[in-house]
């Protein structure tokens, strides 16, 4: 067995979500290879080599995969996939455009997501927004998948694996990175932070968030919002927590003016523990809530700022 | 320019989905079904681009069992112009209904694919992709917003960070997220009209693809539920209860 996974990164940096990924590849046993695809990625490169439990890094460093286009980075996958049995990236923006792409290329299938490893063929995902799970197998002799970082614990960084170069390029010429408008926190980012306090539309605007970004500052948790939130333009869409949107788990979840509907829970309910603010003693967020306080949130948020 | 938009039948999205007694499958009896919410914003976004001039023909396809008639009337009912329902009983997977669609883009030669960016029922997320590398076409995913200029289209696009813009090569496959519009409600005249516009429904099995699947479901379970916890009557408390029962903050 011998895995490739695909990092997740910002050429400088690598996102702690690929150590997750790397988690769940020891799982599958066998050499796990990183790579590392990207302009001006040796940081992210360097950062990949420090992962325990990794082969080797492979690096990937040319302008044609500024932005990470999905056509160039896949046809360079693609060129790399007969050497292993497993494919795997994150399960990030990056991660569900370009895999499934390869998966296409080599006419194998692409499972989703994974959070569960059962063996080398064999994995668990969910289905309808999280109120199934199912547990599927592969027949093909490449498996690529999608792997979901809350669902797997953060590999170590004490190793020191050998960096390679590769320099083969693949510019297709199907596409070209324009820009990038990306935000800008000094706060922790939501699907990595150990607690995350998110709004909805009972903040009834974008400037109301600066309540929850003081309660987030006190914490040092992320900030994340509801898909009605995200619409009706309080803030980006970065911040969308659940089944469209990002998926966390920290160990506290504090929803403040969120309803609970199920696309939302989706992207949350695995957290430890979780708090409601709600106005609506009869809001389906109860339900699922460690503890909640039926208050409206211009008095609870204020509060609770001045207690912690 | 035609534009082809892929639209599937899925279960409503405000049903809560159960599994069956004997764990081989969730019990979609008597669950209502509807258009998947991206496949709207996908045909709204095709019929936008009519109105604009800018697509000649709208062609709606959908691949799954007869009932898909349903959601391809639907999308006939926004402003596609004709669809194509490519039947099977079973429920296939992404690559299998990605390789159909490629064939149905042979013959009909389409300047731009649309399709949701996810199902919300398998939360796949892979059909654009992978019709893309089928096709060797250019691909933008999780689009919010797009614009053609000649052969080129720009696509802004939902990523973790923020928004990115990409401009690719027409020919392309264009997968469509929340935040591209707001699809429209189908007038009642629609409905009528999109009663007498063309549906043409071809077998699976007519295209030449292997529709054996690659991938065995071997149980579905239900995730643990989440018991409700207390009740909680001031901010002080809630403070403590975090402190000293559960040790988070
Ligand atoms: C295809 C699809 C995908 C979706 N994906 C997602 C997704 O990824 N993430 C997501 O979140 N949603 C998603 N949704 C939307 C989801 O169905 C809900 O519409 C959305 O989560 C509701 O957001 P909300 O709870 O903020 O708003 P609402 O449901 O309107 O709830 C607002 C809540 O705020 C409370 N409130 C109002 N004022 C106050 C106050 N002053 N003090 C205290 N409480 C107050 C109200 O009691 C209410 O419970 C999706 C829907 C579809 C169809
Ligand atoms: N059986 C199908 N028939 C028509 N379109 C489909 C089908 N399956 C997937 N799609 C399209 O692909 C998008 C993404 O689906 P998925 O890859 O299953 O998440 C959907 O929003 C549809 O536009």
């Amino acid at each position: 067995m011998s895995i490739l996974i695909i990092a997740e990164h910002d050429n400088s940096s690598l996102k702690e979500i690929t150590l997750t990924t790397v988690t769940a590849a020891s799982l599958i046993g066998g050499d796990i290879d990183v790579l590392v695809v990207g302009e001006g990625c040796t940081g992210a490169a360097e950062a990949a080599a420090l992962i325990s439990g990794v082969n080797r890094v492979r690096v990937a460093d040319h302008a044609c995969y500024n932005g990470q286009l999905a056509e160039n980075v896949a046809a360079l996958i693609q060129s790399l996939a007969n050497d292993y049995s497993h494919i795997m990236a994150p399960a990030t923006a990056n991660g569900k455009s370009i895999l499934p792409r390869v998966a296409a290329a080599l006419d194998v299938s692409h499972f989703s997501d994974i959070i569960g490893v059962e063996s080398a063929d064999t994995f668990k995902r969910t289905l309808y927004a999280g109120n199934a799970i199912a547990t599927v197998q592969s027949s093909d002799n490449i498996k690529v998948m999608t792997v979901r970082g809350t669902a797997f614990a953060l590999a170590e960084k004490k190793g020191s694996a050998p960096v390679e170069s590769l320099t083969q390029v693949h510019d297709l010429g199907l596409s070209a990175f324009i820009s990038e408008a990306l935000a800008v926190s000094e706060r922790p980012e939501l699907t990595s932070a150990s607690i995350v306090i998110s709004g909805g539309r009972g903040m009834q605007n974008g400037d109301n968030f600066s309540m929850l970004e003081k309660v987030a500052d006190k914490l040092g948790a992320a900030v994340g919002a509801s898909r009605a939130a995200v619409d009706a333009g309080f803030v980006p869409n970065d911040m969308q927590v659940g089944q469209t949107g990002k998926i966390v788990a920290p160990d506290l979840y504090i929803a403040v003016g969120i309803s609970g509907a199920i696309q939302h829970l989706a992207g949350m309910k695995d957290s430890k523990v979780i708090v409601a603010i709600n106005k609506d003693p009869d809001a389906p967020i109860f339900q699922i809530a460690d503890y909640g306080l039926v208050a409206d949130l211009f008095d609870a948020v204020p509060e609770l700022e001045q207690a912690l | 320019m035609k534009i082809l938009v892929m639209v599937k039948r899925v279960s409503d999205p405000n049903v809560t989905i159960r599994v069956n007694a004997d764990n081989s499958d969730v019990d979609l009896n008597n669950v209502k079904m509807a258009l998947n919410p991206f496949c709207e914003i996908a045909v709204e976004e095709a019929v936008r681009l009519k109105e604009a001039g800018i697509a000649s023909e709208i062609i709606a396809l959908s691949i799954g069992s007869s009932q898909s008639q349903e959601q391809l009337r639907t999308a006939l009912a926004i402003g596609a112009d004709r669809a194509l329902l490519i039947e099977s009983d079973t429920a296939l997977e992404p690559l299998i209904v990605a390789k159909l669609a490629a064939k149905v883009i042979e013959e009909e030669q389409p300047g731009l694919v649309l399709l949701g960016k996810q199902s919300i029922d398998t939360d796949n997320s892979q059909t654009g992709q992978m019709l893309a590398s089928i096709t060797g076409w250019s691909q933008g995913t999780f689009a919010s917003k797009l614009e053609i200029n000649g052969d080129k289209i720009n696509i802004t696009r939902e990523v973790d960070s923020g928004l990115q813009t990409i401009c690719l090569n027409m020919p392309a496959v264009v997968t469509c997220d929340l935040r591209l519009n707001e699809p429209r409600y189908a007038s009642l005249p629609n409905i009528m009209k999109a009663k007498r516009k063309p549906l043409v429904t071809k077998a699976a099995e007519e295209y030449g693809v292997d529709l054996a699947p690659r991938i065995r479901t071997l149980k579905v379970e239900t995730p643990n539920i989440r018991q409700g916890g207390e009740i909680l009557s001031s901010v002080a408390e809630l403070v403590e209860k975090l402190k000293t029962e559960k040790g988070v903050i």
